[in-house]
């Protein structure tokens, strides 16, 4: 049975890479008109690649196992 | 124009990105996928209604706490924290912890020990027929109303902050949980939720970082409160000493005895909604250890929803306002001050994982009410009430059909609510008239030997009798209110506290008047069901730290620390 930990470790990893890839874009291109406060942080390329080590983390700490 | 049509015609909040609509539909198709998943292992009673009593202490303490971390929770008591100031935090501290902790050591053993499928259940047993249908009936037909009411609250937010169609919001999010809870029963409840969980986590987190980062701290953000509200909204106790010397206009005593002693240990550990996850546990120290954890977390959900409203207040250069002052003035309303956050910090990715947190919130709050009505309708109705020959896989089959049905009356209920608005306040009074005698019936029957069938049935009527005739009272002539809460001061928040107190209190009288003149049961009979008569089963000879009266230690220690931090 796949474990719980393995659905939220996959989680984590797509909403992660998700998250840091619009960050990177973002860098990237910077938008004309920045309309969120702190934008300068760049919270998402962080706060994304945080959660892509985490899932990671948890996907392979828990992956499913053949018996 | 009416204040809820009003609201609608409000322009949306934030404007979500193509990569935030593929985290939501990303979101989506894993809780279907995990449902999927799982369809093959609930083909049994105990699969489907009880997720085979398996769960380890971890999983099944943060369904627990995820089941109450709805999405309106979330946003309203931010919404709170901003009207009333860090008062708020008292429904998360004094307004759980305690209560929490007594489920886990004191309540816990004989509920699983006795092997209830629900609380109804061990009403039956203790009790006897009258109560359990009672509480079974009310909370069965309370819980799918309060789904439908939470569905629709929902899509009124998705219309407000996103724009969203309200028919799409509500059709879109109660088909997934229909469809997830049906293939998989309460074991697919539980794996959502605990995914849901980390979900609002990783959403929310995020804002009070930012918050306090651009606030300059703690201590600046302090300051920032008191030259825009007053010193008072940043202490928890200090102002509790009179009704008029807090935001909140509440007495210490409404806190501590109705809010901590009797509402809070009414909900924690009485509504089957939340106990259910724990009596899925595999064992009996995970049954004892699940509420622990699930106090440890809760103690800190504060810093996604407290401290987000207090943010808005210090940060946010608008004035947020009352719900109907909103609508005339076409401003935001206070319960808008989480998705205003939101839409403050959060850039593409961040803010499609800040709704899908929202989403989330919601979906496992309708998932526990879903499931708690579905094993109470097959298990405490249907099988005594109406087919009690039928076998193990009819129930199953009842299990699935009722889970449809549930979801389907609770899309009725949102679109009833949806005409009529005035519904929801109602219903939402009904919900809290049965949860504080009922706390009082089940904490004397497990406590009390002496205690009868027929006491335990009349203390709960009655104490649910005096609950509605309270709010009745008060409805009609809102000046009772000074009776109610025993202050001419007590404003609106203070009737529930006040309201659960005396209705416990009668419930509690008349249990113990009616025991001392009718018959009790014989010792043999309340075995497994009381304490005093039950060989509870201890593990010897293991470390401390593996004890869940340990953990429960560390957690009051924490708890206490925080009010004095705060106070």
């Amino acid at each position: 049975m796949i474990s719980i930990w393995f659905f939220i470790g996959f989680s984590l990893l797509i909403n992660g890479a998700l998250i840091l890839a619009a960050g990177l874009y973002q860098l990237a291109t910077p938008p004309a008109e920045v309309t969120i406060v702190l934008y300068n942080l760049h919270a998402n390329v962080w706060w994304g690649a945080l959660l892509f080590v985490i899932g990671l983390f948890y996907c392979i700490q828990f992956r499913p196992k053949h018996a | 124009m009416m204040p809820v049509m009003a609201m609608f015609a409000m322009e949306r909040l934030v404007k979500l990105a193509p990569v935030d609509i593929v985290i939501i539909v990303f979101y989506f198709a894993l809780v279907l996928a995990i449902g999927w998943y799982l369809k093959g292992q609930s083909n049994t009673g105990e699969d489907f209604f009880m997720a085979g009593r398996e769960m380890s202490s971890w999983v099944a303490g943060l369904s627990f706490l995820s089941a109450n971390l709805g999405a309106l929770e979330l946003m309203g008591w931010a919404g709170s924290a901003y009207q009333y100031g860090i008062l708020a935090t008292h429904w998360y501290w004094i307004g759980a912890i305690p209560a929490m902790l007594f489920l886990a050591l004191v309540m816990m053993p004989f509920y699983y020990i006795s092997k209830t499928h629900s609380v109804p259940g061990y009403l039956k047993l203790r009790f006897g027929e009258p109560a359990r249908a009672l509480s079974a009936i009310s909370f069965g037909f309370m819980t799918v109303l309060m789904s439908g009411v939470n569905m629709f609250a929902m899509a009124k937010v998705m219309q407000i902050v996103l724009g969203w169609n309200l028919n799409f919001s509500i059709l879109i999010s109660s088909l997934t949980v229909a469809v997830y809870v049906t293939l998989g029963g309460l074991r697919s409840a539980i794996f959502n939720e605990v995914l849901q969980f980390f979900l609002i986590w990783a959403g929310a987190l995020l804002i009070p970082i930012l918050g306090l980062y651009e606030a300059g701290g703690w201590g600046h953000l302090k300051v920032l409160i008191a030259q825009r509200a007053s010193e008072q909204y940043v202490h928890l106790w200090s102002g509790l000493g009179a009704f008029n010397s807090n935001p909140m206009g509440i007495h210490w005593t409404g806190i501590v005895f109705g809010l901590g002693a009797v509402i809070s240990m009414g909900y924690w550990t009485t509504d089957f909604l939340v106990v259910q996850r724990i009596l899925a546990a595999k064992d009996l120290r995970s049954a004892e250890m699940a509420p622990i954890i699930g106090a440890g977390f809760k103690m800190f959900v504060p810093l996604i929803v407290i401290l987000p409203g207090l943010l808005g207040l210090g940060l946010l250069p608008m004035h947020l306002t009352g719900e109907a002052q909103a609508a005339i003035t076409g401003g935001h309303s206070y319960n808008d001050v989480l998705p205003l956050m939101l839409a403050r910090y959060c850039g593409p990715g961040l803010l499609g994982l800040g709704v899908t947190a929202l989403i989330a919130g919601f979906m496992s709050g309708m998932a526990g009410n879903v499931s708690a009505f579905t094993t109470v309708w097959t298990y405490d109705i249907y099988r005594p009430m109406i087919n009690s020959k039928g076998t193990d896989k009819h129930y199953v089959s009842m299990g699935r059909w009722t889970t449809v049905i549930g979801v389907v009356i609770s899309i009725l209920t949102a679109y009833l609510v949806m005409h009529a608005a005035s519904i929801m306040d109602y219903v939402q009074a009904l919900f809290s008239f049965f949860i504080a005698p009922l706390f009082g019936t089940v904490v004397l029957g497990m406590l009390w030997k002496r205690a009868t069938g027929p006491a335990g049935f009349l203390g709960l009527l009655c104490g649910t009798c005096t609950s509605i005739g309270m709010w009745g009272w008060v409805h009609a002539d809102p000046t009772a209110l000074r009776y109610v809460a025993l202050s001419p001061y007590a404003k609106p928040m203070a009737q529930d506290m006040y309201q659960a107190l005396w209705s416990f209190v009668v419930c509690v009288i008349v249990t113990v008047l009616v025991s001392l003149v009718t018959k009790p049961k014989t010792d043999a009979e309340l075995d497994g069901l009381v304490m005093g008569l039950t060989k509870i089963p201890r593990v010897e000879n293991v470390p401390l730290y593996h004890k869940p009266i340990f953990w429960a230690g560390v957690v009051v220690v924490i708890f206490l620390a925080l009010n004095i931090i705060f106070w």
